[in-house]
């Protein structure tokens, strides 16, 4: 693999693309107050989000051969200035971070002048704003003080997001608090994690700590630096038993934010997982191993599993879909643990087709609450019939969550499921499989609401506006395009997890 | 153009221009069509063409066209056509798309090259057609459907698993000769056998076929047993246990195809003993066994078809398929009684009709291969299809006691469904030869030899006299307005008994667990918190406290391993 780092020279706008690519949602957010004006909001937000796409695109097709891009922020060299570094890996990540916001706010017009008061749209799209430079902000750094910041950043803008649901349902308060409170003890558990590495080597730069863990060999600093770091981020992960703050908050949050939120936030969390995990601490380690076999992989399963069981009870839905989610997360946390390429690899597939397949599926959602007025089931029956577009897009979404072969959902579950057997654990494999049989019966049970239950005789609910359903169908269709065509999304995950998987020599 | 695109896309594509055509004529002409170009295709697509994909880091084949295949796949073009044909009256998009469908379902899997493609149409002959199911309407159909898909998709993900494993232990995927030993191999054989209603597996094909619409059991039975026996006969021919698996299958229906009040019911089991025929030759695996059950295969989609067209026109017409209700009805549907008789004496295997014309070959084979018990059991079984269904049948729907009904005759597209399958019926028995040369194996045989005919004659009298005697000494089950459950009384009784069982248990000591771990959260949570307020707003604060306690957990739990390890 090569590991060449391009040279900083950043004399064209080409070299600046780093910085640009958190920027541009980061100045756009002030100057959407500045301009305060609740028609200009939207297409400025519009306007940021899709030339970060843009830039993200340039940026993968620079790293998928595997080179990587060092960016110094301000012409300071690291370990002292803040460095920005993008490889295969993490280009990815902001891919698909980027996507989605153009794709969600491509729908979100619509949707958040039917559920968010005209007076705080400037202000709910400078948060979202806010939320995307900071997700992006994650991703692409390379200082670990740095990932603090705009996780803290993303974070605070999640919850006044959240929060904004309040017109619809005032328990969005009570979630957005609740997240609050527990992303909080997340960030700082995440931030003492990163003292206790500072602590042992001096460094806060990501590939700076790789290098002195490595010839420090490890010590008891490095191993509680490790679990605390581990816990902070399985907290944003929504790992198993840590998950108690995402159903409410997806149930609760405007329907733009939730597809948002489900498709990104907690993908770019993973990501910082893989970072440390792989990348900073020498993925050999004992205790790195340890923490992987006894801890991640029994709670991947266990999420696999008892979210299945409490989706499958739900009658709303939007918590319906937000249980399945964490259940996903399993999936990913499982691809991880398996400590493979190709188990690496099925965690960063599924982080993508998961992301398109839940923005798809909450988009719909959305589309549900601006024509039906409400995501229950006993207000959804019959809407086959009544909202035939959107209700086939969310058909098209559940079969991809089953992971029926055509979907994307297939390809991730196929990958980790090789990935199982590559290691010859194939009690792992059937567990795999089984819990795809329980995402049969809470996708079916959608399904026969939409479709084999008589709408009520006085229901009047038309199709969503075009405008949110072509969104939903994008999603949708690229649900199965990824499920058709897997050669963009398996190269770039192949890619990105030899990448991660070099270890800290990955960062050098 | 056609000659690029895998005959299974032909029908995909049918069914996605179904819809906007105007029903009716136009539709029904469409339907028939379809399938007659598909036949085209693979008659004019050469021996030995292959086509195949990349797909996702795997060669999939979508199309090997040998002998084997391609007349299967012929035989379901034909079918199709047949099916649409007798369902031209009908005005029901959705049994339509998924008759179209099914069809191109199996015939893809017929065509798989790979177990992967196989797989894919497997599921999607499961998934195609239990619609034909539902589409009846009815709360039975719908449950019955339900165990249907259940049973078929089930078949569908042991099918992934043994190829899943077959592909981590060999590496390859290609769909060819397996030997059972492996756990592999036996995953998959017993995907096969599920669709192949082996004895013990048999019950959705006698809880489905009754349950389906007039026209969808037609079309029903025609597909996925068949596309079973291609399944053994491609990958576990003379397998020795199939003989024996086969032999069981046989017999066992007898019994039920007896004592059975529903007309259709009894004609499913029927088919499931052909089905023991058939794997009976597929065990043998010679040459001559091989083509025998091919041949089987063949005929059996004929005659099966036209006995459902006779009793589903009865049904369409009375509204009743059972034996009880019926009766006399030679008076007005002289036509449909005709073409039945000609279909029991094509399963009954008498000589100058389809089924004599390749059960011998089995027979022949078996005694070839000496196995004589193998034979004399097929003996008995044909007597015994003969005497339950052969006779039964007919005589209880058209003749025996009358019953008072007067309906018109079948409408004319079902006659001319019937006709149409009678002739073949007819001519595959009478003049064999074009059939045998389009099987897998050359065959140099003569069915009508002198000895296999006396054999069969005297089964058939004996048969005969023996039904006479009993009708007349009082003693043969008279048709008793009952619902028999087979062995499927395990799952539709007593497993949801058991598992209710056991999830009133566990269920009740879940929730003695839940509300004990709730309780202990709770009282911990309450001294926490006891300064912070009156009792209404702890519950508020229990999800935040709850997960900051999970957070210590965790911690601790993660520094532990860390530490120790």
């Amino acid at each position: 693999m090569s590991t060449e780092t391009v040279p900083h020279t950043a004399m064209t706008l080409v070299d600046h693309l780093p910085a640009i690519q958190v920027l541009l949602p980061f100045v756009m957010a002030p100057l959407v107050v500045v301009v305060g004006s609740r028609r200009l909001a939207w297409p400025l937000t519009f306007l940021a989000s899709a030339a970060a796409f843009v830039v993200s695109i340039l940026l993968l097709m620079q790293v998928i051969d595997g080179s990587i891009i060092s960016y110094h922020m301000g012409g300071w060299a690291p370990p002292l200035g803040i460095e920005y570094r993008v490889d295969a890996a993490n280009a990815f990540v902001l891919l698909l971070v980027t996507a989605m916001s153009t794709l969600v706010l491509l729908f979100a017009r619509r949707s958040v002048e039917d559920e968010v008061s005209a007076k705080h749209h400037a202000l709910f799209y400078t948060a979202f704003l806010l939320c995307l430079s900071g997700l992006l902000g994650v991703a692409i750094t390379g200082d670990a003080f740095n990932i603090f910041v705009f996780l803290e950043i993303s974070s605070l803008a999640t919850y006044v997001l959240i929060a904004q649901g309040s017109e619809r349902d005032k328990r969005a308060l009570t979630a957005s608090y609740d997240y609050l409170m527990m992303g909080t003890i997340g960030a700082t558990f995440f931030v003492i994690g990163i003292g206790f590495l500072y602590m042992a080597t001096g460094t806060l730069n990501l590939a700076d700590i790789a290098g002195r863990i490595e010839d420090l060999g490890d010590n008891r600093t490095v191993r509680a630096g490790f679990a605390f770091i581990v816990v902070g981020i399985g907290l944003k992960v929504a790992m198993f038993p840590l998950h108690s703050w995402l159903p409410n908050a997806y149930t609760y949050a405007p329907s733009m934010v939730t597809a948002f939120l489900a498709a990104t936030a907690t993908k770019v969390a993973v990501y910082v997982l893989l970072r440390f995990v792989f990348s900073v601490f020498d993925p050999d380690f004992l205790f790195g191993t340890n923490t992987l076999a006894f801890i991640i992989l029994p709670l991947a399963v266990v999420a696999m599993f008892s979210a299945s069981f409490v989706a499958i009870f739900q009658s709303d839905l939007k918590r319906m879909l937000a249980y399945s989610s964490i259940a996903q997360i399993g999936y990913i946390l499982l691809g991880i643990a398996f400590l493979s390429e190709t188990g690496v690899t099925a965690a960063i597939v599924h982080l993508f087709n998961h992301g398109i397949t839940k923005a798809a599926l909450f988009m719909a959602v959305g589309a549900y609450v601006f024509s039906a007025k409400g995501t229950f089931y006993d207000t959804l029956q019959g809407m086959g019939r009544q909202m035939p577009l959107t209700s086939a897009a969310v058909v098209v979404g559940g079969l991809s969550l089953i992971g029926v072969p055509g979907t994307a959902g297939f390809i991730s579950k196929w990958v980790l499921v090789e990935a199982a057997l590559e290691k010859g654990w194939w009690p792992v494999a059937l567990l795999i499989v089984l819990s795809s049989l329980l995402a049969v019966i809470y996708v079916w049970r959608v399904l026969e609401v939409l479709y084999m239950q008589p709408a009520s005789e006085s229901s009047t609910v038309r199709e969503a506006p075009m405008s949110m359903v072509i969104p939903i169908w994008i999603g949708a269709l690229a649900c199965i395009y990824f499920g058709l065509d897997t050669d963009v999304t398996l190269t770039a995950a192949r890619t990105a997890a030899q990448g991660l998987l070099a270890g800290s020599t990955g960062l050098h | 153009m056609t000659e690029q695109l895998p005959t299974a896309f032909l029908f995909v594509l049918g069914a996605l221009i179904l819809p906007v055509l105007p029903r009716g004529a136009v539709r029904a002409l469409f339907l028939v069509a379809v399938p007659i170009v598909a036949a085209w295709q693979i008659w004019t697509t050469p021996l030995g063409t292959s086509m195949q994909v990349d797909f996702f880091g795997f060669t999939l084949e979508l199309m090997r066209v040998d002998r084997l295949s391609r007349i299967f796949a012929l035989v379901f073009c034909l079918a199709a056509f047949l099916g649409n044909l007798y369902a031209w009256h009908l005005r029901d998009t959705v049994q339509q798309v998924a008759a179209l469908l099914y069809a191109g379902a199996a015939i893809g899997a017929v065509f798989a090259g790979d177990l992967i493609t196989l797989f894919i149409y497997w599921e999607g002959t499961a998934i195609s057609s239990v619609f034909l199911i539902w589409a009846r309407g009815t709360q039975g159909a719908y449950h019955t459907g339900m165990r249907y898909l259940l049973i078929q998709v089930g078949s569908g993900v042991i099918l992934l698993a043994g190829v899943i494993l077959l592909y981590s232990e060999t590496g390859s995927i290609a769909f060819q000769r397996m030997e059972l030993g492996s756990l592999a191999t036996c995953l998959i054989f017993l995907a096969f056998g599920i669709k192949c209603a082996f004895l013990l597996l048999h019950n959705w094909l006698q809880d489905a076929y009754p349950a389906a619409t007039v026209t969808g059991t037609v079309i029903l039975s025609a597909f996925t047993t068949k596309l079973a026996i291609y399944a053994l006969a491609r990958g576990f021919a003379g397998t020795e246990i199939l003989i024996y698996i086969g032999v069981a299958t046989a017999l066992y229906p007898l019994i039920w195809a007896q004592i059975d009040n529903n007309l259709r019911r009894v004609l499913a089991y029927a088919l499931n003993l052909q089905q023991g025929f058939m794997l009976v030759g597929i065990g043998l695996g010679t040459e001559l066994a091989l083509n025998g059950a091919v041949a089987h295969a063949v005929v059996g989609v004929a005659y099966g078809m036209l006995l459902f067209m006779c009793t589903g026109a009865v049904l369409f017409r009375t509204g009743t398929a059972k034996a009880s209700d019926l009766g006399g009805l030679y008076r007005t549907m002289p036509l449909t009684m005709l073409f039945c008789l000609i279909g029991a004496a094509s399963i009954s295997a008498f000589p100058l009709f389809a089924g004599f014309a390749t059960k011998s070959l089995i027979l022949s084979a078996s005694l070839k291969e000496q196995h004589y018990m193998v034979w004399g059991a097929m003996l008995l079984a044909s007597a015994g299809v003969f005497l339950t269904t052969g006779l039964r049948i007919p005589y209880f729907a058209f003749f025996a006691k009358d019953s008072g009904l007067r309906p018109k005759e079948a409408p004319w597209n079902m006659l001319l469904a019937m006709a149409v399958t009678a002739v073949l019926c007819i001519a595959f028995g009478s003049y064999p030869v074009p059939l045998y040369a389009l099987l897998p194996y050359d065959v140099d045989y003569s069915a009508y030899s002198t000895t296999h005919v006396i054999t069969q004659l005297q089964l058939l009298v004996f048969s005969t006299l023996a039904f006479a005697v009993l009708m007349r000494a009082g003693l043969y089950p008279t048709a008793l307005k009952s619902v028999n459950l087979d062995t499927d009384w395990s799952y539709r009784r007593l497993l949801p008994r058991i598992v209710g069982g056991i999830g009133e248990t566990l269920g009740s000591a879940m929730a003695r667990m839940s509300s004990m771990v709730n309780d202990g959260l709770r009282s911990l949570i309450i001294r926490m918190y006891h300064s912070y307020g009156p009792q209404g707003r702890i519950a508020q604060f229990w999800p935040t406290g709850s997960m900051v306690l999970w957070i210590a957990i965790l911690l601790g739990v993660t520094l532990i391993v860390n530490f120790v390890s």
